[in-house]
């Protein structure tokens, strides 16, 4: 365990020794603060609609994490979808590159301590940007009173549909020695997982609902709503360890052909 | 401490390295000797447990590469060719964090990285970020990465390779001066590097070894020869077949003319008189005897001979046809080297 966390620090600070966590955290900030700024303008807007006319009485006030946070953070999984590649496209591809991972690969260290620590030092720079969105919507509590608890569940859907993007991101890393391949191949592959689900609206067939469940943004919808459904956890936990499995065969392959 | 038995790596259909065997014994300097591509890192990489062998053993302190590649990885440090070094971090940072994956314990991490900077003379650089360090100083800095967790067997890639002739022999007193604590296998193609530094040389040709002895062994073994380098002012051919009937001599090439004046490399048997009764030959027959040089055989001879003599069978019709350019480019490979060496 040790190992793993001296490889997770190791990569965390290197983000932020290099423009990456940077450029990342600030583009994440500017696109979430403006959906966020966005959505509560237009909540804010509805709501005084409502209440000039009348017609909310008797009817419960409307909900804030429905109307302000839900949205939000639906919005935010998309814009991880372009951030995910960038974080863990240069993992494993600049050590190749560098001749660096001949040092991790005669240390005294299992593959997995390397891939685990990895893919943990990622995860760490992704719950930052976590961070900055709570960090926004904490705002909320100043003037309302939003339940936290969905909130809290959203936060863990996301960690989770974080941790499958950057596990495959690990994976896809593994394979090549240039950087920008492993960013394309990552985007495109999340993409694709992004939408599979679209064809079972017309699809109902066997292969319609075994796209649907392969999608990686179904999953987050009951997250987003507050539920936690053990289909998901299992998928999203599967997905992880599926990503991390084919790095360490990828890197044991590396010692084959290297 | 180090066995390597039978040891073969393919690479898909190319062969890297063919059926390696040898041993190096506890406290021992060896010298892997070989023209680029002959194979070196990969039997270096096979032992440091990057790569497995695709037959045979090798064991390290009595644990086998593939089977127990754990413990040989806590015995082993290991420069490869270019230093793995992260250039974003400080030296500093840097050395802490190989040692923390080395496994040393956490409190002896600090006094271990003063030591190894001590011992590579880093200390200038510690606060330095690694990619502002300047060639000599990555080197030293990837020594010192090799050095951390004060292994037992040391494995360096090319150590001086692209450094100059300073830090290059800066880096060959500190591998000497690791001598004795430590095994060390160190691979290189320059020639000085392996008499100036090792105990013995293994010399590895297209992925086999051609020979293995010590230095001073393998300059007796080759040949009972020596040659002498001789700057005669007479006519070409007098002056070759006079040298050619002396007793004792075996050939003789004409190395350069000028004005009327030649250089003869005259190949002789071992025999202290021979320059002597080589000179008088000359001023008897009353030609001009410029200069007189005994030249040793080098490593750099053996070194070409023996990894030219699979080719010299093959091109069996043209006998001693490598064997010229050998002798023409060794003088000017060992003025180099001695222009380093000053």
């Amino acid at each position: 365990m040790r190992h793993v966390l001296t490889i997770a620090m190791r990569e965390f600070k290197v983000y932020f020794t290099s423009p990456i966590a940077y450029i990342v955290l600030a583009m994440f900030a500017v696109i979430f603060g403006y959906f966020f700024t966005a959505g509560l303008a237009f909540f804010l807007d509805y709501s005084a609609n409502m209440s000039a006319q009348g017609g909310g009485m008797g009817a419960p006030p409307l909900n804030v994490n429905q109307f302000v946070i839900e949205p939000a953070l639906g919005n935010m999984s998309i814009v991880l979808l372009f951030l995910a590649p960038m974080i863990t496209m240069r993992l494993f591809a600049e050590e190749k590159r560098s001749g660096t991972i001949e040092l991790l690969l005669t240390s005294p260290l299992r593959d997995y301590h390397i891939i685990l620590g990895k893919w943990l030092g990622a995860l760490l720079l992704y719950a930052c940007l976590l961070l900055v969105a709570v960090v926004n919507i904490s705002v909320l509590f100043v003037y309302s009173t939003p339940d936290w608890k969905p909130l809290a569940v959203s936060l863990l859907g996301l960690l989770l549909m974080g941790g499958t993007m950057l596990a495959l991101g690990t994976f896809l890393s593994t394979v090549t020695k240039n950087q920008i391949v492993a960013g394309a191949l990552t985007f495109g592959l999340l993409l694709l997982l992004w939408v599979l689900n679209w064809i079972s609206s017309f699809e109902s067939s066997m292969i319609g609902r075994l796209c649907e469940y392969l999608a990686i943004s179904p999953h987050f919808e009951q997250f987003s709503r507050g539920v936690i459904e053990l289909q998901d956890l299992v998928y999203y936990f599967s997905a992880i360890t599926l990503g991390l499995f084919l790095s360490k065969r990828s890197l044991e392959s590396l010692r084959w052909k290297a | 401490m180090i066995r390597v038995e039978g040891v073969t790596k393919r690479y898909g259909p190319k062969i890297a390295v063919k059926d390696v065997s040898f041993r190096v014994e506890r406290g021992e300097i060896v010298g892997f000797l070989g023209p680029n591509g002959a194979g070196k890192t990969t039997t270096m990489r096979i032992l440091t447990g990057f790569l497995p062998p695709t037959t045979g053993t090798a064991t390290v302190a009595g644990f086998d590469v593939s089977q127990n590649p754990l413990e040989v990885k806590r015995r082993i440090g290991y420069l490869p060719e270019t230093p793995p070094l992260y250039p974003e971090l400080e030296v500093d940072a840097y050395l802490r964090f190989v040692a923390r994956i080395k496994g040393i314990p956490r409190r002896e991490i600090e006094r271990r990285v003063d030591c190894v900077v001590r011992r590579t003379s880093c200390e200038e650089v510690r606060r330095t970020l690694i990619g502002k360090l300047s060639k000599g100083f990555r080197q030293r800095v990837g020594l010192a990465q090799a050095l951390i967790h004060n292994p037992e067997v040391l494995v360096l890639d090319e150590p001086t390779s692209g450094l100059d002739p300073k830090q290059i022999i800066e880096v060959r007193r500190l591998i000497r001066s690791l001598a004795g604590e430590h095994t060390i296998i160190l691979s290189t193609h320059i020639l000085p590097e392996v008499s100036g530094t090792c105990g013995r040389v293994i010399i590895i040709n297209e992925g086999r070894i051609e020979a293995s002895d010590t230095p001073e062994n393998l300059t007796a073994q080759v040949q009972g020869a020596d040659a002498v380098l001789i700057d005669v002012e007479g006519p070409e051919d007098g002056v070759r077949g006079r040298l050619e009937s002396e007793e004792g001599v075996r050939q003789v090439s004409r190395e350069s003319a000028r004005d009327g004046r030649c250089v003869w490399r005259v190949e002789v048997d071992k025999d202290d008189r021979i320059p002597r009764r080589l000179a008088e030959a000359v001023v008897n027959s009353g030609w001009g005897l410029y200069s007189l040089q005994p030249l040793r055989l080098s490593l750099e001879d053996i070194f070409l001979k023996l990894t030219s003599h699979e080719k010299a069978a093959v091109d069996g019709d043209a006998p001693g046809a490598d064997q010229v350019p050998a002798a023409e480019a060794a003088p000017s490979e060992r003025a180099d080297e001695e222009a380093k060496q000053a």
